[in-house]
């Protein structure tokens, strides 16, 4: 029998070696996307920050950017409001929906009804938007005009994150023990019982990152919610006042802003940059903590 | 032993007959209430979420298929997308995606194997490049249309271009596409490799040759999740491939999404509402059928998950 040839395992490990360093580098260079990113937005946002302007964001009456005023603080209440309300109606639809997709659906349905959350996800926030835009505002406005409003951009929002929370949760549902539920059954508790005491106690952690995750997605919509909130830059006083929140107002004014007005843009893009990243970071720690959880 | 009202949540008990009786008796009617009441409140929550994807799809549907039609597919726009079609539109948006998959492919892919064959989960490093990769999956689209204006189109002076749209949406799809070719390697045995291993092959044709091959169904799950995600993308479009709808020439070129002629058309186009229709449709169709491939792919190699003989 032969050895293998010297030669060629010296070759083979030079490959292998420099195919590790070739996909080291590949990596930090996708890494660093994440770095050039913020690194780029923060570049753009100087001329704002740089100075005494800074403060004008929050000081500044309101947003007429042609008049010299910058006040953020109504379309950030407008994006909060949507978006809190939407996680409001959000939360226990989603969690509904895992729920009957684990323990009340009929067995053929599960599978379309999973099929039917996964095409949500996947459908496009201009689509949502056109929707809303041509069935939504139309309705609402025939009971308080003029429709296009927080309500709208709310219940946009709800449909659009309803997967997330919903396909999260189901796996955080899936992920408890099969123990507890038996115990549960050996205690003689009823199934409803058991899910409300047992299963949704025990899947807490991983559902409450599912909802971080869809806050952030929430914050962070632009199209859908710029196409049915109808955009008055106003602190919202009724469910039916017009918003605009601050991704649609970047997408607005994107266009044809120059220089100050322009730094501006970026500032709220940059603010929300640093929040969605930090919900990201809060549900991956939550998800975790519930990982090791379970183990122990 | 006294009588414990405790026990009394208990099905099947008899109650003795005393005082408690009564007070089981309504406990008993109460938890069916509420077990009833549970149950009711799920189903509508379901009926509710199947409800808002059934209407959606068959609104468009419904208005869609009025006016699509193979010419309405074939046809440049014209008068703003009110008459015509939408072919320019078509090409436009295969050429980005191209980019995008061009570009996403084999950074995705060599990211993945370097996470999952060549480092260490704990390792610093590789512990930092999973934290951005999460944070970059949160990004909201309009910051990476920001981005992708701030840095390709005017950094790199690229201009409003299909090239700068395509790699703004790859900075997008690189999350997902690396995500699942991790989650398809993980799911290759380990005793493979230590075959491969002791055949004498290297690590490079280990994975040219098993790792690779096993795991493509998940790569082409998550490639077409990417896709699919790019195409539904407007807002990190309209600031860097642009608006214009003539037929491109070449990538360095604006051409306009299907999703952003949707937006347009139904924002700043009055009487646009039937070719938006169809144009969301289309999109629509495309959407479904490429997610729904992407489920089927990967719902079959989870299932068909290579065991070990």
């Amino acid at each position: 029998m032969q050895p293998v040839q010297p030669l060629q395992s010296v070759t083979s490990a030079h490959t292998d070696r420099s195919l590790q360093l070739t996909l080291f580098i590949v990596s930090l260079v996708t890494a660093s996307v994440l770095g050039l990113i913020v690194l780029f937005i923060f570049r753009e946002t100087l001329p704002a920050l740089s100075g005494p302007g800074m403060l004008r964001f929050v000081t500044d009456e309101s947003w007429h950017p042609l008049e010299n005023q910058f006040g953020m603080l109504p379309m950030l209440w407008g994006t909060l409001a949507s978006t809190a309300l939407a996680i409001f109606l959000a939360t226990p639809l989603g969690i509904g929906a895992a729920l009957f997709c684990r323990y009340f659906a009929p067995r053929p349905i599960v599978r379309p009804f999973r099929a039917l959350i996964t095409l949500l996800a996947g459908i496009s926030s201009v689509v949502f938007g056109f929707w809303g835009l041509t069935v939504l505002v139309p309705l609402i406005a025939r009971f308080e005009p003029p429709g296009a409003s927080l309500l709208a951009a709310s219940l946009i929002l709800t449909i659009m994150i309803l997967p997330t929370v919903a396909l999260m949760s189901e796996a955080a549902i899936n992920s408890v023990p099969e123990s507890y539920s038996g115990g549960a059954a050996a205690l003689g508790l009823s199934k409803g019982a058991t899910i409300r005491q047992v299963i949704l106690p025990a899947a807490k952690s991983g559902i409450f990152a599912a909802v971080i995750l869809a806050t952030a997605r929430a914050l962070g919509e632009t199209m859908a919610v710029l196409m049915v909130s109808g955009n008055v830059v106003q602190t919202p006083g009724s469910l039916f006042d017009p918003i605009r929140t601050l991704t649609a107002n970047i997408a607005l004014e994107m266009a044809y802003a120059t220089q100050f007005h322009r730094s501006t843009l970026f500032v709220s893009g940059l603010v929300l940059t640093f929040v969605i990243a930090a919900l990201a970071i809060a549900a991956h720690r939550v998800e975790h903590r519930a990982g090791s959880h379970h183990a122990a | 032993m006294q009588p414990d009202s405790s026990v009394s949540c208990a099905p099947g008990l008899m109650a003795a007959p005393s005082v408690a009786g009564s007070t089981l008796l309504t406990a008993q009617v109460h938890a069916k209430l509420s077990e009833r009441l549970f149950v009711a409140a799920v189903w509508l929550a379901a009926a509710l979420v199947a409800a808002s994807f059934l209407w959606i799809v068959a609104d468009i549907a419904f208005h869609g298929f009025a006016k699509l039609s193979w010419s309405f597919l074939t046809e440049a726009p014209r008068s703003s997308g009110r008459k015509g079609g939408i072919s320019t539109i078509l090409v436009s948006t295969l050429l980005i995606l191209a980019v995008t998959v061009a570009v996403a492919v084999p950074l995705g892919v060599g990211v993945a194997v370097w996470l999952s064959e060549f480092s260490r989960r704990s390792s610093r490093t590789a512990r930092v490049i999973n934290i951005a990769l999460d944070v970059l999956a949160g990004i909201p689209s309009i910051v990476f249309g920001l981005f992708g204006n701030a840095f390709f189109c005017v950094f790199l002076g690229l201009g409003f271009s299909i090239v700068s749209g395509g790699l703004t949406l790859a900075c997008m799809a690189l999350p997902i596409l690396i995500r699942a070719t991790e989650s398809g390697l993980s799911a290759v045995p380990h005793d493979w490799r230590q075959g491969a291993a002791a055949l004498g092959l290297s690590k490079a044709a280990a994975l040219w040759h098993v790792l690779l091959p096993a795991a493509a169904p998940a790569i082409t799950a998550g490639l077409l999740l990417g896709i699919g995600r790019a195409v539904a993308e407007t807002a990190a479009l309209v600031f860097t491939s642009g608006y214009v709808d003539r037929m491109p020439e070449s990538l360095m070129d604006s051409g306009r999404s299907l999703a952003v002629h949707i937006y347009d058309l139904s924002m700043n186009v009055s009487g646009g509402d039937q070719a938006a229709y169809a144009s969301a449709l289309v999109l629509i169709g495309l959407l479904i059928v490429i997610n729904a491939v992407a489920i089927q792919l990967s719902n079959r190699f989870m299932k068909s998950r290579i065991q070990p003989a």
